[in-house]
């Protein structure tokens, strides 16, 4: 092989990805990275060092092996590259996108030591895309089934990964979703921009080719208790019910007509179409002004949402310092690019309305940074007296989800934390109920879609060793 | 087609159906109180609607609808035998039936519906119960005769004396309480000013109770939050919370100044569907011609 003569020295820069033009883009919801080219992924990924002991590897959630997948990119083994992700991620083409690569894989990245890491999202999205443009997804192959059956409470990226799994391994899975589209968050929360619906379609697909069962509608815990899926034939339980009760401001004024939770904004235009009514029969309000609260990804996506959808006036506000921003640099800098303004070092401290209940301003404090709290962040103080009005005709409020309660709340026996997070062992994800694991948001509280799909694939190695140490079944033929 | 089957359909008033559908794991769940959310069709929106009764042997739920909207309209022209895309439930709490005593529930329009269930878990509770449903007109007023079998006493009015009493919900129980009757509890569920002036006349006559509210909801789960009511000055999810709420605590004026967000964009849907209907008819009259 030539792998012993490459010039590792003659890219010391990562190879650029190519965007649409940031004034293009607002005007509709098309992605925004446009891909790498055969010829830039092949050169970028000829940057690999091919670590004796990668630290890549384990810097990714589920330790994708990314020198293999490297080298098969740089071989042009694109569809050996696509199976070598698919070994341990069900959902490249999501990951390659929404991933926060520069704190994982990237960061420990050896040649990021001395230049550029290799850009290891970047062709993971290009991997990814190529083989959803050739269509050669690898069937299952046959494995034996093992006859038993679980159940999956939520088709967020956590269900989806202990999902694909275990059907990998024979199991007979079927997941259960509250609403009546699969993929948690992927579809309410994440913008077509950043993670197209037709991706998300095709990774679903390729779940359902897996095996896996999809049943919409059905509220785990309360359509159907955890009980009765023990009742109806199921050996064991996953729950991935996600992070989803958005977390409001507080302050006066906040249920005034304009103000919106993130979640609701966003499902509203992700998951009902209301960007195109009246053609779906969900509406939005229309700002002129758009006010979103927070810093995280989340908030950048609202605001970036709101600019397409109005395009109009869209600020943001965030207590802290730029410098403190939650949200990936990337997104913030998508997010200036596309025109928003970011006003820093204010806080909310009440929303104004008209005579008719709706949005008119919302009143801000300026903030500034005191001694470090317990996050180790500079704790942002308010300046006494620096109250200002800033006009706007809606508010987003993007400061954070709490665990949903519906099922833990109809599920006494599962033991939770303090913060309402199901307590689960670390090493095994197993929690208080026997046969009953739980991963993503509802154990870790609101996080990434990786570290939701990590603790799947955690989760998931641990169930199959249950069900494979279960009792003989009586009735196995039935399966 | 797949979704959920309608197994019968009826028209009860002026623009008001009944449907009993399909729907085996909510008719054995669902408990007076709670509600489920459906979706029409591809394009629809995710409405909110209280279950009237359920039949866990055939696995039916019995629903009212009243016309006031785009959905609602399309959902009138179901039939036997359509289809409903989605539907999920059973959502929200459950009504805590207390031994309250005497007990009065008051039904407003199609408020009525939901109210039915409450009134038989309560009797059921060991409640009295007296119910007062009113309506705008006769044209409109529904249930009536379930009430009676259900409750201990019924007293109907329509605003315009169509039919028993002419006046409000809130004029009978009035003249009710005036002739001595105590009420220890009431429940109220109906359009939202029907609703806050309950409130405000069992304020007056000492009655504790509950409201079970309508707000705008998109997933019924708490995630979303764009159903927030205030409830003695704290914002509550009326999905997981609710749907009911102390009647005395509830901020009416701000549910209705809520309700009525997407007012315009409810008129523009109905007129865009219209259109849309138009627009099929003259293609057609012109391909036939």
């Amino acid at each position: 092989m030539s792998e012993q003569k490459r010039n590792l020295k003659a890219h010391p820069t990562r190879t650029p990805m190519p965007e649409r033009d940031p004034l293009e883009r607002v005007k509709g919801f098309d992605e925004v990275p446009l891909g790498y080219t055969e010829e830039m992924a092949r050169a970028e990924a000829e940057r690999c060092l091919d670590c004796k002991n990668p630290k890549c590897v384990a810097g990714c959630p589920v330790n994708i092996n990314i020198p293999k997948f490297l080298r098969e990119v740089r071989e042009g083994r694109y569809q050996d590259a696509a199976d070598t992700l698919r070994t341990t991620n069900s959902l490249p083409a999501v990951c390659g996108r929404v991933c926060p690569q520069e704190e994982q894989c990237e960061a420990v990245c050896i040649e990021g030591i001395k230049h550029d890491p290799v850009a290891i999202g970047n062709l993971e999205k290009f991997v990814a895309d190529w083989e959803r443009a050739h269509r050669t997804i690898t069937t299952r192959e046959v494995v034996e089934t093992t006859g038993r059956r679980i159940a999956i409470a939520g088709s967020g990226p956590a269900g989806l990964t202990v999902a694909g799994d275990l059907a990998k391994l024979g199991h007979d899975v079927t997941i259960f979703e509250a609403l009546h589209r699969p993929a948690g968050v992927l579809a309410y929360g994440i913008p077509e921009f950043r993670l197209p619906r037709a991706i998300v379609k095709s990774e679903i697909e390729y779940i359902e080719r897996l095996g896996v069962k999809f049943v919409y509608n059905v509220v785990i815990g309360v359509t159907v208790t955890l009980d009765e899926l023990f009742e109806e034939g199921y050996d064991a339980v996953f729950i991935g019910t996600g992070a989803g009760l958005p977390k409001m401001l507080g302050v006066p004024g906040e249920n005034l007509i304009g103000v919106f939770s993130s979640n609701e904004f966003l499902t509203r235009i992700n998951l009902l179409g209301a960007d195109r009514f009246p053609e779906f029969d969900t509406p939005v309000l229309h700002a002129k002004h758009t006010v979103v609260v927070g810093g995280g990804n989340t908030a950048m996506d609202s605001a970036r949402v709101a600019k397409r959808l109005n395009q109009a006036r869209v600020s943001l506000v965030y207590r802290r310092s730029e410098e403190e921003l939650p949200a990936r640099k990337e997104e913030v800098h998508h997010a200036k690019a596309e025109g928003i303004e970011f006003s820093l070092l204010c806080n909310p401290v009440e929303v104004i309305g008209d005579e008719n209940g709706r949005v008119k301003a919302i009143r801000c404090i300026r903030m500034e940074l005191g001694e470090p709290d317990a996050s180790g962040r500079r704790k942002p103080v308010e300046i006494k007296g620096s109250e200002f009005n800033l006009e706007c005709d809606a508010v987003i409020v993007a400061v954070g989800n709490a665990p949903n309660p519906i099922l833990t709340k109809a599920t006494p026996d599962l033991e939770l934390t303090k913060w309402g997070t199901i307590k689960v062992d670390p090493d095994t994800n197993e929690t208080s109920k026997r046969g009953v694991y739980a991963g993503g948001d509802i154990v870790s509280g609101a996080a990434t879609v990786i570290l939701a799909m990590g603790a799947g694939r955690k989760a998931a190695t641990a169930m199959h060793e249950y069900l494979m140490n279960l009792p003989a079944k009586q009735n196995m033929q039935a399966s | 087609m797949s979704g959920y089957l309608i197994h019968s359909a009826r028209q009860l008033a002026d623009k008001i159906y009944e449907y009993w559908v399909e729907a085996p794991r909510i008719a054995t769940k669902h408990a007076a109180g709670q509600f489920i959310i459906l979706r029409l069709h591809d394009h629809g929106e995710r409405i909110p609607l209280t279950v009237v009764e359920t039949n866990p042997q055939s696995g039916q739920i019995r629903l009212i609808v009243q016309v006031a909207g785009k959905t609602t309209e399309e959902f009138a022209q179901l039939k036997t035998g359509d289809f409903i895309l989605d539907l999920v439930g059973p959502l929200g709490q459950a009504t805590h039936i207390h031994n309250w005593g005497n007990l009065i529930v008051i039904g407003g329009g199609v408020g009525s519906a939901p109210l039915l269930p409450i009134a038989k878990a309560a009797k059921a509770g060991g409640n009295k119960v007296h119910a007062i449903i009113g309506a705008r007109s006769k044209d409109l007023l529904i249930l009536t005769e379930e009430f009676e079998t259900v409750c201990d006493e019924v007293r109907v009015c329509t605003d315009d004396g169509t039919f028993g009493t002419k006046g409000f919900v809130t004029d009978v129980l009035n003249s009710w309480c005036e002739t001595g009757t105590r009420f220890t509890y009431g429940i109220a569920v109906g359009p939202v000013p029907m609703m806050r002036a309950a409130a405000k006349t069992m304020g007056q006559w000492g009655i504790p109770g509950l409201a079970s509210l309508n707000p705008i909801m998109l997933d019924g789960t708490g995630m979303c939050g764009a159903c927030r009511v205030t409830v003695n000055n704290v914002t509550r999810f009326a999905c997981v919370e609710g749907p009911e709420f102390d009647i005395h605590g509830v901020d009416f004026n701000e549910l209705m100044m809520r309700n009525r967000s997407y007012i315009n964009e409810e008129h523009e849907a109905v007129e865009h569907a219209h259109q849309c209907q138009l627009n099929e008819m003259i293609k057609h009259v012109r391909a036939e011609a």
